[in-house]
Formats: structure tokens, sequence, C-alpha cells
């Protein structure tokens, strides 16, 4: 294809991909290093017969003034960035100052909204992710087995979880939890405990959390895995059989190598969806005991007076963070598009 | 796979069989449990001294006599205006489909039928967008927004909505048209044509079924949003999602929490349809990507 003819095909997308995309980006990294205005005051001096008072008042002429001809608001460099609301240089200075040990050191990290945040996201990356996995494998092993009509309905439900909303489907587990739910009230039962709540206490609200991400995601490594478990050779099989290896070897050393590009994909995807965790956070109300970075920018965003520049500051870390998240996938792509320089 | 091994040991067979009923009670469970008791008064739905309450319905029965009743639905639809958010996220969802998808079919083909270097850097791009939490840009939009005072419309935020889904619904047409033999517009093209007249009248015929696969994607994106919709809408232009998540603060005082209930079911029960549908496109949609690698 000529250039010219793939720009008038291309044009359309990458406006809107420049335009709400890039563009806001761009704005983002913008607000992060300015704040809004302080308003400018004036001591007014009244005198009457009974003395003299001062006041003081806004003057909103020169307030905006001074907002006309610095729209983006005060410029603060970084300052922002270090406050205790995100990186709090300082605050962890402090902290790491007067530890006792490491652990307690990492434990009063918790106390600052962005480190406590940045625990849960990577916490739940890092354990729904594999979870997902193991969990979507063992379902396509199982569904695969079964006899050819029953496999098509084991698709269908297990489409569900997926496909429903995010909000919507943490609302429904959430009501099943409750203390007077079905799922709530029969651990309550189980465990001879009345008192059990599952939203009382943060570790047991980290483990509501993953077990809804692992709910909500294994249908796709499961439906993945499963289209590639069609592919797997025969004679591949049928040779280790005849080696003697035993059903188990047979799906460890043949079944699951074939499907490892399959696994590589799965993580890249369920990397970035659970980086993004915030859903389940409004819709378990968990966000006295889990928060996410996701959630920190819409709770500031969601403020009576909008946190603007908080909420582009913490968005600018988490692109950071995604960014960090990817480079192994961006690395290979460059490699293989660049090979032997 | 396995159908034609030797037969698998008892032990083995129970295994599979025990945990596929596991699996799927876990994955259709909730949904039923919730749509059935939709149909309840809330003492029934959380009933604390006997569970069984739920299927006779016993509350239920002392307040309208019958162990069924529609209340939740008359309150959500009704007397909180639920048939508006419908509308809402009816239009929003059509239109952002259609718009996503002209723009990435043509933005789409272009990108599978040009060899040049600058191709797969706009591929990397888009997934580099991809990856970036939509909530991360809400922050970008409302500033402009209020100044344009265009904050709070559907049109507003049909685009936003369009521009967040292009990446992935691009990625997946690309792979998509790459299966289309490219001979196909060649030929055309030494025939004469232009390359637009090529995409029209020979590549358009061929392409519904992956443009079906990425509208499902998309349509599931647009209707799935919170945080976008939840920001960029006003109240009275709220789609579901976010109608729902209000109903959350303020009915739970009124203890009216059947009304958000029979809200989620009934925002549930048009995925179900899509699904019942278009498994197969779904499952298609799901493994494009992976199986080419």
């Amino acid at each position: 294809m000529k250039h010219k003819t793939f720009f008038w095909f291309f044009l359309p997308t990458a406006l809107a991909m420049f335009l709400f995309i890039a563009l806001p980006l761009t704005s983002i990294v913008s607000q992060s290093l300015h704040t809004p205005h302080d308003q400018v005051l004036v001591v007014v001096e009244s005198c009457d017969p009974f003395g003299c008072k001062s006041e003081t008042t806004i003057d909103h002429e020169a307030s905006k003034q001074i907002k006309e001809e610095e729209p983006k608001g005060k410029w603060v460099g970084f300052q922002i960035y270090t406050d205790r609301n995100h990186l709090a240089f300082k605050e962890v200075g402090e902290l790491w100052e007067n530890k006792t040990n490491f652990f307690d050191f990492v434990s009063s990290l918790n106390n600052l909204p962005f480190y406590k945040a940045m625990g849960f996201t990577l916490t739940y990356v890092i354990v729904v992710t594999p979870l997902v996995i193991l969990f979507g494998l063992i379902i396509a092993l199982a569904v695969n087995s079964l006899h050819r009509h029953l496999k098509g309905l084991m698709v269908f439900f297990s489409l569900l979880p997926m496909i429903v909303t995010p909000l919507v489907g943490s609302l429904i587990l959430f009501w099943m939890i409750d203390s007077r739910g079905i799922i709530g009230s029969g651990l309550q039962e189980l465990f001879a405990d009345p008192n059990l709540s599952l939203k009382a206490s943060t570790g047991l609200t980290w483990i509501t959390l993953i077990v809804y991400g692992v709910w909500h995601s294994a249908p796709f490594a499961f439906i993945v895995f499963y289209a590639g478990l069609q592919t797997v050779p025969q004679e591949t099989i049928e040779a280790a059989m005849i080696d003697g290896a035993t059903r188990f070897q047979q799906t460890i050393h043949v079944i699951v190598p074939h499907l490892s590009p399959l696994v590589a994909f799965v993580a890249l995807i369920q990397l970035m969806d659970n980086f993004r965790v915030f859903e389940p956070i409004v819709g378990f109300s968990a966000s006295a005991h889990a928060t996410s970075l996701s959630w920190i920018i819409w709770n500031d965003i969601g403020q009576e007076i909008r946190l603007m520049s908080s909420a582009a500051t913490t968005s600018v870390l988490t692109i950071i963070g995604v960014i960090i998240l990817l480079m192994p996938v961006l690395i290979r792509t460059w490699r293989e598009f660049n090979p032997e320089k | 796979m396995t159908s034609n091994q030797i037969k698998r040991p008892l032990g083995l067979q129970l295994l599979i069989y025990g945990f596929v009923l596991f699996w799927f009670i876990l994955a259709a469970f909730p949904f039923i449990w919730t749509m059935w008791g939709s149909f309840k008064v809330e003492l029934d739905f959380f009933s604390k001294g006997d569970w069984t309450n739920v299927f006779s319905g016993v509350r239920t029965q002392v307040v309208y006599g019958k162990s069924f009743t529609g209340a939740g639905y008359e309150g959500a639809w009704i007397q909180e205006e639920f048939w508006r958010a419908f509308l809402n996220t009816a239009i929003v969802c059509v239109s952002t489909v259609v718009i996503s998808l002209t723009l990435a079919t043509l933005g789409g083909y272009a990108l599978s039928r040009s060899g040049f270097r600058y191709s797969f850097w706009l591929l990397i791009i888009a997934l580099v967008f991809r990856a970036l939490p939509p909530i991360t840009l809400v922050s970008g939009y409302l500033q402009p927004f209020y100044d344009w005072n265009v904050w709070g419309t559907l049109p507003t935020t049909i685009i936003v909505l369009v521009a967040i889904n292009q990446p992935f619904t691009l990625w997946m047409l690309h792979s998509f048209f790459q299966t289309i033999p490219k001979e196909l517009d060649e030929s055309a093209k030494v025939d004469g044509c232009t390359q637009f007249q090529a995409f029209r009248h020979v590549i358009i015929p061929v392409m519904w079924p992956g443009v079906i696969t990425a509208g499902l994607f998309s349509f599931l994106l647009a209707y799935n949003d919170f945080a976008v919709t939840a920001l960029l809408l006003s109240q009275e232009n709220q789609t579901m999602v976010p109608k729902i998540a209000s109903f959350m603060g303020t009915t739970q005082t009124e203890g009216n929490i059947m009304f958000a209930v029979a809200a989620v079911v009934s925002s549930i029960i048009p995925l179900f349809i899509l699904v019942m549908f278009f498994q197969r496109q779904l499952v298609s949609g799901l493994t494009a990507g992976a199986v080419k690698g």
C-alpha cells in the first residue's frame, strides 16, 4: 500500500487516538506539575468613628487576572509527586530512619495512601495472575475430556463471570457474602461464629477481592487454553504413550509445553487488566481495607472539590507502572524486529 | 483429544466430573441465585435465620400474598427511572460500536496491507494505549470538557469510548484482515481498481465475520465501562452501570436494596442473550490474538 493511501485509511483512527488518548496524556502530565492558583487576598483597613478594623478579603479581579495569565495554574514542579499523598519522600525517609526492622518499615508504609494502594495493586496482580492461569488450565483440561454436548453447555456458563460487568459481578458476590446473604451466613454456620464477617478485616477483604478476581478472569484463561487443546498434536501424545508416559507425564511434558505460548499471552493480558483493578473495590465497598491506584484516582476526582492535580499525578505514576510492567514485552518485540545489529 | 485414548480410571473420571460440577456451580450459581432472589422482598433475599426462605418466599407471601413479586423491578424501572439509564446505555453502546468499527476497519485494513516499518510502530503504540487504565485519562478530559461546556452529554462520552476502544479493535481487525489473502485485493487493483475501490468491492463483502466479532468486544467494552461513564456523564444522562452504583449510595438507607438487585439483574439479561447468540464469535475473538501468538 502506498504511503498516501495508508495515510487516508489510517487518518480517522489516528485522529481519534491522538485527540482522546495522546493529548489527554500530555494534559495530565502538565496538570501534575501545576496546582490551582491561590486566591489573591487583600487586607482592607476600614475606619469608622469607633476605630479602625482590618479585614481580609479575596481580590476577585486580581485572582481572575492571574488565572488568565497562567491558565494552567501555578507551576510547582515535582512538588506534588513528592508530597505525602504520593511518593512521600520525606515521610518514607523518616520511617526508614526510625525503623526497628525491615518488616516494621514495610508495614508502616501502609499508612501512606500511595504505598497502601501500590501494595494492594501489586499483591492483586501477583496473586491473581498465576491463579487464573492455573485454574483456567485445570478447567480447560477437565472440560475438554467431557462429552461433546456437555462441552458447549460448559463453555456457555463459563463465559458468564467474565462477560458480566465487573461492577455488577462484584455486587452479586457482595450480596451473597453479606452476613445475611447465603455464603456469608453459611460461613458463619460452618465456623460456628455468628460474628464472622468477610468485610470486617483487611485480610479477609483482600482474600475476597482476590477470589473475585480469579472468578472473573479464569474463564478467559479457560477459553484460550481450551482452544489451544484442540490443536495438540495427536502423534506426540501417542508417541509419549508408547514410551510409557503416564497420563500425568503426558500432560506435563506434552500438553503444557504446547500451550506455553498461550500462557505468555494470557499472562500479558492478565497483567494489564489486573493492574487496573478498580470496580471490585467499589462493588465490595472495600476501600477501607484495600485501595488500588485506579481507586485513588477515582477518589480524588470524585471529591466535592475535584483534586485534579493529585489525580493527574497518580495517573502519571500509574502509567509509569504500566510501562514498567510492559517493558519485557516491548523489549522482546523490539529484539524480534531488529535482529542482530 | 482424550476421547480415543485408553479408558480413564474411575477415580480420575470422578475427579473430573467433580471438578466440572464445582466450576459449574461457581460460574452459574451466583447469577441464578440473584435472578431468583430479585423477585423476593429484602428479608427473603437476605434471610439470616433460614436460607430456605428464598425458595419458599415466606416474607414475600406475607407482604404481597404470593411468593414472587415484581416490586423491585417496578421500583427500579419506574420509580427510580432506570428505563432512562437503559435507553442511554442503548444509545451509547450502539453509537460506540458503529463508529469504532468504521474507524478501526479502515485503520486495521491499512495496517494489515502496509509492510512499512511505521505500521509496526503504530501497532506497538496501540498496544501501550490498550494497557493504560482508562481512568488515568479521565483527569485529562475533565478540564477541557468543562471549558468547552460539553461535559455530561452522551456524544462526548461516545467519542471518548470510541477512542478508548480503538487500540483493541484495531489490533483485532488487523489480525483478522491478515487472514484474508492479499491476492484478493491485489488482483482487483490489477483490474484497475483504486485501493479504496478494492476495499469497497472486494474486502467489505468478506469481512463480516471479523467485524461482528470485533463489534461484540467493543460493545462489551462500552457496556461494561464504569470509570469513564461515571465521571463523564451528568446525573440525567447516566448509563446503567453508574446508575446502579448510585443506587448503592442512596437506597441502602431507604431499605430499597431490592431496587439495586432488580437493576443488576436487568443489566445482566442483555449480556445473557448476547452470549447465547454469539457464543462462537466470542470464543473465536478471545482466541484470535492468542493462537497466532
